[in-house]
């Protein structure tokens, strides 16, 4: 047990590795370096031509004259012991504060989106598999593909048309206008739960289809099990039947199926945020890449990525306590 | 199907030797399914999933008018008229004063209080007559775009569109037109050559990665299959659209409208291989422990011949499932990226491009007929799906 539990730990650590070698080259990724969009911003609002000594003075100062390989050191090391992802030059200030800000509001409403795919999927999955090839299955089973095949950005814009056609206001944002800049309090948290369910449900949606399907495949293996034939010769009733053991048997791989769709929700959550101009992750994402502040980007991938694949590990563990079967090789 | 199988076979042993069986009493069917080769009972096993065939030939429908877009489109993408800006659209009429005449009506416009801008309506005192065959736009059919010299002589110009007015001059928006006065079912048409090869190329790259990178894990195993396995284990479990932005984000605005369409392929292609590869790394596993690949190998056939020849055969089926299942993920993605306005970029049309222009809210609610692109996604995406689901089924005919 402990060993497994080890190893996963250093696989998940070697992830996160990886994913910060993939963020520092997003930082990579556009031409020029922080000096140079420094010095073009400079110089875009009315700036004077800046001397060369103090470009490099300033390439010095960030270390960009060191190689790569010494510039994601000293970038690492910052996270790691301080806390600090580097300059944003958008919010003139470490990017720290907008990615603390933000990131806990993306993984509530991830996390929420889950439950919400939970609570839809395991009882229409049920029915689905124990009403196979009913009317209610293949209504349940169109609405699911629907539901996949509707990409989320457009059920955004689906359901902001609506809302704003015949609603008459916008569902954009995630507070009412009076908490939007207020410190957090309990209020502002309740009101944040009222308007959280709109992208909740969007993010959930697409989700859902698969995870009916999971729940209907599962179930109705489990209902061809010898045992299931053995109770309901002993008599015992159908509902028992089926919700005693086979349910309980085919949960366990849902619990697995947290590790590829938490991925999936975040990066719904992103673009879906876009839409709704939500205050998460996504649109300063999105807007730090399109003004190219890498630093907030690349601290931004850096989280979220980071953040999924401990939510990841920690569904291993939960799969290992709750299914003795799984053997840990 | 098993079961009447083996049932049949029971019968033939039951029956004693030497008596003949009546004709009628033989069962046709079953011997046909005795006799019958792989690809004859996954046709027959897939023919029998009525809503993936339903699919099937709504997107050999998409394919097609993707291919014949300019004859299917009354316009040409680039096609506008300036003055019918955000024209409402015109449905068609097919009786006029009792008399069968197809038409649509035409348009008049108030001015706005206080903007002063045209605001059109259907005006149904016009009546602009509308046929088949339409004398349009000229446009190439052939193989013009090829740019090889000598075979791209080889086209005609024509210019008749399957639906048009009678006379080109008068305005015929089905499904309204843009903030330029383009026709969005035009566009829509055209559009649909590139998001749909988009995805075809993608999957074909990806199914390339997804093979070789699976077919090396599965076969050589060790520490190869490690490192490939956590590879795929690192890539799925990272969200890959704040990674996807970042690179489309970087594409320098000077690049050429066919390098971002194959650099948008590409990043679509490297975020997807992973499951087609785990599909074969299993397949090959599988594979590997069986009779008649031990035979073979046995045999003294090369390795190169065994997995071409006799592994790679036993699950194209089930590449061509995955790859089906793969393709809408493709669609979307270039839809999400385009409607960013990272993906592709003006004047390349495609339905994601189009959907750029219903990002503001207050824009779609004066025009909700921007959002017409979004219907042809969500049916080739749900026909793709079905038709996946259906092939994965017929995939395994026993």
């Amino acid at each position: 047990m402990w060993q497994y539990l080890a190893r996963r730990f250093v696989y998940m650590i070697f992830t996160i590795w990886i994913i910060s070698l993939v963020s520092f080259a997003v930082i990579q990724l556009p031409p020029g370096d922080y000096v140079t969009s420094m010095i073009s911003q400079m110089y875009a609002s009315g700036g004077q031509n800046m001397p060369p000594e103090y470009i490099a003075q300033l390439r010095e100062q960030y270390g960009l004259d060191q190689p790569l390989h010494l510039q994601y050191f000293k970038w690492i090391r910052k996270i790691v012991l301080h806390g600090e992802f580097g300059y944003s030059f958008i919010y003139r200030e470490d990017s720290r504060e907008m990615i603390f800000a933000r990131l806990p509001v993306t993984f509530a409403i991830s996390a929420f989106s889950m439950l919400f795919i939970w609570i839809m999927a395991i009882p229409i999955g049920v029915f689905s598999a124990a009403h196979q090839y009913s009317i209610g299955d293949y209504v349940f089973t169109f609405i699911g593909f629907i539901g996949l095949a509707v990409p989320s950005f457009l059920m955004a814009l689906i359901l902001m048309f609506i809302s704003y056609k015949y609603f008459d206001r916008a569902m954009i944002g995630l507070f009412s206008v009076e908490y939007a800049d207020a410190p957090w309090s309990i209020e502002k948290f309740i009101d944040m739960l009222k308007h959280l369910w709109i992208p909740v449900i969007i993010i959930g949606t697409g989700g859902t289809a698969g995870m009916i399907r999971t729940m209907r495949a599962n179930l109705l293996d489990e209902l061809n099990r010898p045992y299931v034939d053995t109770a309901r010769a002993k008599g015992v009733s159908e509902n028992r039947l089926l919700w005693k053991y086979p349910v309980r048997h085919a949960l366990n791989p849902f619990v697995s199926t947290i590790g590829w769709v938490l991925p999936g929700l975040v990066g719904g959550e992103v673009i879906v945020s876009v839409v709704l101009n939500l205050p998460t992750s996504g649109p300063v994402i999105f807007d730090s890449l399109m003004k190219q502040d890498m630093y907030m980007a690349a601290g931004f991938i850096l989280m979220v990525s980071t953040l999924t694949v401990i939510g990841t590990f920690i569904s291993d563990l939960l799969l290992v306590w709750l299914d003795p079967r799984i053997r840990l090789t | 199907m098993n079961v009447t199988v083996s049932q049949d076979s029971i019968d033939q042993v039951l029956e004693p030797d030497g008596i003949t069986i009546p004709p009628d009493v033989l069962d046709t069917e079953n011997l046909k399914i005795d006799v019958a080769t792989q690809w004859q009972l996954m046709w027959w096993k897939f023919r029998r999933h009525r809503l993936a065939n339903i699919s099937a030939v709504i997107v050999l429908f998409y394919y097609f008018v993707a291919i014949f877009a300019e004859f299917f489109a009354p316009y040409q993408s680039t096609d506008y008229i300036a003055e019918y800006v955000y024209s409402p659209p015109q449905p068609i009429h097919f009786f006029d004063d009792g008399t069968f005449k197809p038409h649509v009506k035409g348009l008049t416009f108030t001015r706005d209080e206080r903007s002063f801008k045209k605001i059109w309506s259907v005006d149904d005192s016009q009546v602009i007559p509308i046929r088949f065959f339409a004398k349009g736009s000229e446009y190439k059919i052939g193989l013009h775009w090829t740019k090889i010299p000598l075979i791209k002589e080889l086209y005609v110009t024509v210019d008749r569109h399957l639906i048009g007015p009678v006379d080109k001059d008068q305005p015929m928006y089905l499904m309204g037109a843009d903030k330029s006065g383009r026709d969005i079912f035009s566009r829509m048409i055209h559009s649909s050559r590139i998001s749909l090869s988009v995805g075809l190329f993608g999957v074909a790259l990806s199914m390339i990665l997804g093979i070789v990178l699976g077919g090396l894990s599965g076969l050589l195993g060790g520490g190869v299959d490690t490192i490939i396995q956590r590879l795929i284990e690192i890539m799925m479990s990272i969200p890959m659209l704040p990674i996807m932005l970042a690179i489309a984000a970087v594409v320098p605005p000077n690049w050429t409208a066919l390098r971002v369409y194959f650099i948008i392929t590409i990043i679509l292609a490297f975020t997807s291989w992973t499951g087609l590869a785990r599909v074969v790394r299993g397949k090959f596993l599988s594979l590997r422990e069986e009779d008649f690949i031990l035979a073979a190998r046995l045999d003294g056939t090369g390795r190169f011949r065994l997995i071409f020849s006799h592994m790679l055969p036993s699950f194209y089926s089930h590449i061509i499932a995955s790859l089906t299942l793969a393709l809408p993920g493709m669609i979307l993605g270039e839809t999400a990226l385009s409607f960013l306005g990272v993906g592709l970029r003006p004047p390349v049309v495609s339905w994601g491009v189009m959907l750029q222009e219903t990002q503001k809210v207050a824009v779609l609610a004066l025009y909700p007929w921007l959002l017409w692109p979004a219907v042809a996604v969500i049916i080739v995406v749900l026909a793709f799906n079905f038709l996946g689901d259906g092939l994965r089924d017929a995939a395994d005919p026993y």
